[in-house]
């Protein structure tokens, strides 16, 4: 039986190997030799697409220069910069993380707002609670899903509930975005509180419900140069293109508003 | 055991060392990360005490059914033969190597609202999603294969010698169960649930993934300590701190199990 399981294991780990190696031949293909200049950029999680696209455009224009994207939760972010994280640049989903890293004294120059967000509904495509507008939302027998109050998509959603005077009664507050997102395209749950570009990324996938008051709950995205980098003049050159007409445009083109 | 007298090649502790040293390291750093001056009123908010109670309710229900399913599904494996037994075998055993997310998804996918026995159970009245039950699946799921494979290692070592005399005595099946099987293996049935349980007490990935997160009802204490650490990593050590002594309660008990063996 030991020998059943350790064989389980061992094809894991094989799976798992040969992933990671095609992985990496992937990437190597691009010609990675010791010559080129990396720039590890942090940024939230939400920006996994639109940065991505922003690297590509910034690798183009910079021949010798890789962008390395590390992406997560604002203040994971944060605290890994504190702990020593070898990053260039940070972009962070709402100005309270950024401010935890400015009083932490780790930024090159100051912080610059590039985009914002608003909050959307978002509902399984076929809206089975026929949900309109956020009062909606609190309706009896209504499921809604929620980010807690604890991570930003969630601070926003309890200033919302303050501005339309509408008390939500979640079934569940969930640690992300993208965990409220998947509860809602899995039609676990009839509507969530999301950002209008997590609705426009998702596609088909949820119907977004657009509401009136959700242009008084702005989330504004800072971005900022690291003080430890060791390629200073390169992260200063990516902060200036994403706050430029390049980063700009990918930027509204996923539904981000101007800061 | 009888080999105690052998000794061991000298080399052997350096690697034995650094692999403990390496376990034991993390540790130390978080029993020094911890804000002591604060400790009590940080694991004691509202918060934190519900998610404390909520885990080892749960916790406990689950390994129950661990005991419930795990131990005939041993028994089957151990003691009988037929054709497929070991592709049943690793399928049983597959959450211990799937990773969490995958296993919540997959029970998403059965008994989630749209998922295959989802209407049915909606139909009936009967919703899990969200609610405490969902828990106590997730759980349930990753701690099975732990009762299974300690079982079945008992079983199968203990051998049926006394099953077969007391059978050949005229002892009816269920009878050699009760009383000859099952008091045979009780030290790896004990070693089983205490596994199951440790299991079901750190398991994070599927529940957030099938269960959601809401103080009292879904949110054990690992998914209060990935949440505290947004805002407040003091709280989050702190709770951390808490899991890790109950946790070592736990397998110290295991170990006691196996000691009296």
């Amino acid at each position: 039986m030991r020998t059943r399981i350790l064989g389980l294991l061992v094809a894991a780990l094989m799976v798992a190997g040969g992933a990671s190696a095609c992985g990496r031949s992937d990437s190597g293909g691009g010609g990675g030799s010791g010559s080129k200049t990396t720039l590890t950029v942090f940024a939230a999680a939400s920006l996994t697409s639109t940065f991505q696209k922003i690297g590509d455009k910034f690798e183009d224009e910079h021949p010798g220069v890789k962008v390395e994207f590390s992406f997560g939760g604002s203040s994971d972010l944060v605290s890994q910069i504190q702990q020593g994280a070898p990053a260039d640049v940070f972009a962070s989903a709402d100005t309270a993380n950024m401010d935890k890293l400015t009083a932490a004294n780790l930024q090159a120059g100051d912080p610059k707002n590039f985009a914002s967000n608003t909050l959307e509904i978002a509902t399984p495509p076929d809206n089975p609670a026929d949900i309109a507008s956020f009062a909606d939302l609190a309706k009896p027998g209504v499921k809604v899903v929620v980010c807690a109050p604890e991570v930003p998509c969630g601070a926003a959603a309890v200033k919302m509930e303050s501005v339309t005077g509408v008390t939500l009664k979640p079934v569940s507050e969930e640690e992300s975005v993208t965990d409220v997102l998947g509860k809602v395209s899995s039609g676990e749950a009839d509507a969530g509180l999301v950002y209008v570009t997590d609705v426009a990324a998702a596609g088909d996938k949820v119907k977004g419900v657009p509401f009136p008051e959700s242009n008084k709950v702005v989330n504004t995205y800072p971005i900022v140069a690291l003080k430890d980098s060791k390629h200073s003049d390169i992260a200063q050159e990516f902060v200036d293109t994403v706050t430029g007409e390049t980063g700009q445009s990918i930027l509204a083109a996923a539904g981000f508003a101007k800061p | 055991m009888s080999d105690r007298t052998v000794g061991l090649p000298r080399w052997i502790y350096v690697p034995a060392v650094l692999g403990a040293a390496f376990v034991l390291l993390p540790l130390v750093a978080i029993v020094a990360k911890v804000d002591w001056t604060h400790f009590g009123s940080l694991i004691t908010s509202q918060a934190s005490r519900d998610a404390f109670v909520l885990s080892l309710k749960t916790s406990a229900i689950s390994t129950g059914l661990c005991v419930v399913f795990g131990v005939p599904m041993a028994l089957v494996l151990a003691r009988r033969d037929f054709p497929g037994l070991a592709v049943i075998r690793s399928l049983v055993l597959l959450p211990l190597v799937l990773p969490p997310v995958v296993g919540g998804l997959a029970l998403l996918y059965t008994f989630g609202r749209r998922g295959l026995l989802g209407s049915t159970l909606d139909a009936a009245g009967i919703q899990i999603a969200f609610t405490t039950i969902a828990v106590v699946l997730a759980q349930t799921f990753v701690a099975l294969p732990f009762m299974v494979v300690s079982l079945e290692g008992a079983l199968r070592t203990g051998g049926q010698r006394y099953e077969v005399a007391a059978a050949s005595l005229g002892a009816r099946p269920t009878t050699v169960f009760r009383r000859i099987t099952l008091p045979l293996v009780v030290p790896g049935l004990i070693s089983g649930a205490v596994l199951a349980f440790a299991r079901s007490l750190g398991e994070f990935g599927a529940t957030i993934t099938f269960a959601g997160s809401l103080q009292g009802r879904t949110r054990t204490l690992p998914l209060e300590i990935y949440l505290q650490r947004e805002t407040d990593p003091d709280a989050a050590v702190a709770l951390a701190l808490v899991l890790v002594v109950v946790a070592v309660l736990v397998i110290g008990l295991a170990g006691q199990g196996r000691g009296t063996r």
